[in-house]
C-alpha cells in the first residue's frame, strides 16, 4: 500500500443525536438539587434505576419517584485505561457497579479511592455533582467513611 | 431437530482475518463465498437467499449487504442483514437455516463480513464501548468494551478464586492454535510473561486478555436434506440452534459470574438435540476476552459454576482433553471481525465434523460441534450444534 493510498479516506459524517429526557425529567431536575430518584411502579412495585416511565414488568405507564437514600456496597468494578476518544482528557477512571440499600443497582465512577482500596462488599455512597456537569459527571459514588458520617449527620 | 427437512451445510470458505485494508468490503467477502461455492459445487444462480450478518455502523455504504451480495453475483436474491452485535454472523446462520427449514429456498448462504481496522482505535473503542446503555453508561461513565467484561473477571476471581495466570493460560493455548491456523490474524505463539507484561486495557483486563480488532469474512452454504443428499457424501447436519438475550443496563444483571443468555440459549439448543454436554467433541466458544472463555466453560455445562479456571489451569479444553475449544485460534488469535465470528465458528467446526482440520484435527468420538457466539456483554447468544 503506498503511503498516499492509504491516507484515501470517505467523506466524513458527523452527527449527535438529541437526547430525549422530557419524560424522566424529574431524575435529572432531582440530580440539580441533590436528590437521586428511582422510579417505582404503581401497580406492580417494581423499583427501577435507571429510571423508567413505563414499567417492563406489567407495561402499565403509572410511576411514582422515590428518593434513593444513597447508601451502597460494591458489588463488581474496573478500572477504564484505554479511554474512548470522547474522554480521552479524562485521567483512568476506576467504574463501579453498587447495590443500593433500596435493592437497584448503580453504574458510576468511583473517586476518591486507589485502586488498590476498591474492594467488593466496600460500602459507598452517592453523590450528586448536577445535569449539565461535563466532566465529572451527574452523579458519582465515593467511598463511605466513619468521618463523613459524621459531616453527614 | 432430527426429522423432517433436516438442514445441513454443504459448503464453507473463510478469508484470512487480520489487517485488510488491502481489500474494499465487498473484495474481503469474494474471498468467503467463492471458495464456499466450490466447496459445495454450487454457484450463486443456486442460491434462493443470502443472510449477511454484519454488525459495523462504520461503512461508507448505507446499505453494505448489498454492496456485498452484488459483488458475489447474488443480486437479485431475497437479501437480509443481521445484526446481533459480535453474534451477528451466527444471526445470519439462524436467518438461513430458517429459510430452508420452513420451506422458502432449498439453498441459503448466510455471509460474515466486517472491516474494522480502516476506523482509528480510539474512534473504534469509542464505537463498541457503547455496546451497553448509552445513556446509562456511556455518556456519563465511558465504559468500554473491556470494562464490561472486566466486571465479570473481577467478580469472578473473587468469588471462585479464579487467578489472572488462569485468564493468561487461555491466551496462551489460543494463540498457540491460532499459531497453526495460516488464515489465523495472529500466527506466533505467546507465553504467560507477554500477557502479564502487556498493558492494562480494564483492570484486570491486559492487552493479552483481549482479541484483536479484525477484518475478515467467512461463508457457509446451507442446504435442505433432499438436495444434500445429491450434493455430498460428507453433510454436516445443523442439529439445533439455540437463541438468547439480556440486558442492555449491566446494572439489571443479577450478578457477574456467568452469562445468564448463553446458559439459556445452551439449554435450548442440548434440548432441540436431545444431547449432554459430555456429548460434545469438540467446541468453538466466545473468547472475546480471557475471561469470556472460562465462563463460557462453565454457562455451556462444560464443567461446574466456578470451576472453569481449573479447566484451562489442568488443560482439559486442549486438543485431545475432555473437551476440545478453540481449536482454530478462537477469537483470541484467530480474530474477530464482529460479522464474521460466528460464521467463521461454523466453518471451522464443519471442517472438524469431516476431518479436514490437519494439524488441528479433533478426535470425534461422537460427532458433534457446538458453537457458541456471544454478542456484546451476554446482551445476545446463539448456541448452534451440529452433527456428522
Amino acid at each position: 500500500m503506498t503511503v498516499s493510498e492509504s491516507k484515501r479516506k470517505a467523506k466524513p459524517i458527523v452527527f449527535a443525536q438529541e437526547i430525549s429526557t422530557r419524560k424522566l425529567s424529574k431524575f435529572w431536575d432531582g440530580v440539580d438539587k441533590g436528590k437521586v430518584y428511582a422510579s417505582k411502579c404503581s401497580k406492580c412495585g417494581r423499583l427501577s434505576f435507571p429510571p423508567t416511565c413505563d414499567c417492563p414488568l406489567c407495561l402499565q405507564s403509572e410511576i411514582k419517584w422515590v428518593e434513593l437514600e444513597g447508601k451502597g456496597v460494591v458489588e463488581t468494578f474496573t478500572k477504564i485505561m484505554v479511554r474512548p476518544a470522547s474522554f480521552s482528557n479524562c485521567e483512568p477512571y476506576v467504574v463501579v457497579v453498587a447495590r443500593m440499600n433500596e435493592g437497584v443497582k448503580i453504574l458510576a465512577w468511583l473517586t476518591g479511592a486507589e485502586l488498590s482500596d476498591v474492594k467488593l462488599g466496600a460500602e459507598v455512597r452517592l453523590v450528586t455533582k448536577g445535569s449539565q456537569n461535563d466532566p465529572p459527571y451527574s452523579f458519582i459514588l465515593c467511598p463511605s467513611n466513619e468521618q463523613e458520617h459524621h459531616a453527614a449527620s | 431437530m432430527i426429522g423432517l427437512n433436516r438442514v445441513a451445510v454443504v459448503g464453507v470458505g473463510h478469508s484470512k482475518f487480520g489487517d485488510r485494508r488491502d481489500v474494499s468490503l465487498a473484495e474481503l467477502g469474494f474471498e468467503a463465498t467463492r471458495p464456499a461455492f466450490e466447496d459445495a459445487g454450487l454457484t450463486p444462480k443456486d442460491v434462493g437467499f443470502l443472510s449477511v450478518g454484519m454488525a459495523g455502523t462504520w461503512y461508507d455504504d448505507f446499505l453494505p449487504a448489498v454492496v456485498v451480495s452484488e459483488y458475489s453475483g447474488m443480486a437479485g436474491k431475497g437479501l437480509m442483514r443481521c445484526e446481533a452485535a459480535c453474534a451477528s454472523g451466527s444471526a445470519a446462520f439462524a436467518a438461513a437455516y430458517s429459510m430452508i427449514k420452513s420451506g422458502q429456498v432449498d439453498v441459503a448462504m448466510a455471509l460474515g463480513v466486517e472491516k474494522m481496522i480502516g476506523v482509528d482505535p480510539p474512534t473504534m473503542t469509542e464505537v463498541i464501548g457503547r455496546a451497553g446503555n448509552y445513556l446509562w453508561e456511556f455518556h456519563n461513565f465511558g465504559m468500554i468494551f473491556a470494562g464490561y467484561y472486566a466486571f465479570y473477571a473481577t467478580q469472578h476471581m473473587k468469588k471462585f478464586g479464579t487467578t489472572e495466570k488462569q485468564l493468561a493460560q487461555v491466551a496462551v493455548k489460543n494463540h498457540k492454535y491460532g499459531s497453526m491456523n495460516p488464515k489465523a490474524h495472529f500466527q506466533k505463539p505467546i507465553v504467560i510473561e507477554d500477557v502479564f507484561s502487556s498493558r492494562v486495557v480494564a483492570w484486570p483486563l491486559k492487552v493479552y486478555d483481549c482479541c484483536p480488532i479484525s477484518d475478515g469474512a467467512a461463508a457457509v452454504i446451507l442446504a435442505s436434506e433432499k438436495l444434500t443428499k445429491s450434493l455430498t457424501d460428507s453433510p454436516v447436519w445443523v442439529e439445533a440452534i439455540g437463541i438468547s438475550s439480556d440486558t442492555s443496563n449491566s446494572t439489571q444483571r443479577s450478578d457477574f459470574v456467568g452469562l445468564s443468555a448463553t446458559v439459556s440459549a445452551a439449554k435450548t439448543a442440548y434440548t432441540m438435540a436431545n444431547l449432554a454436554p459430555s456429548r460434545i467433541d469438540v467446541a468453538n466458544v466466545h473468547d472475546c476476552f480471557t475471561i469470556a472463555e472460562i465462563l463460557a466453560y462453565e454457562d455451556l455445562g462444560f464443567c461446574k459454576k466456578g470451576e472453569g479456571g481449573q479447566m484451562i489451569q489442568d488443560g482439559q479444553t486442549e486438543l485431545g482433553g475432555k473437551i476440545s475449544v478453540n481449536l482454530d485460534g478462537g477469537l483470541k488469535a484467530k480474530g474477530h471481525p464482529l460479522g464474521a465470528t460466528g460464521v467463521s465458528m461454523i466453518v471451522g467446526l464443519t471442517r472438524q465434523l469431516r476431518k479436514e482440520a490437519d494439524k488441528c484435527q479433533a478426535p470425534i468420538r461422537n460427532g458433534r460441534a457446538l458453537a457458541h457466539n456471544v454478542g456484546g456483554t451476554g446482551h445476545y447468544c446463539y448456541v448452534t450444534i451440529l452433527g456428522s
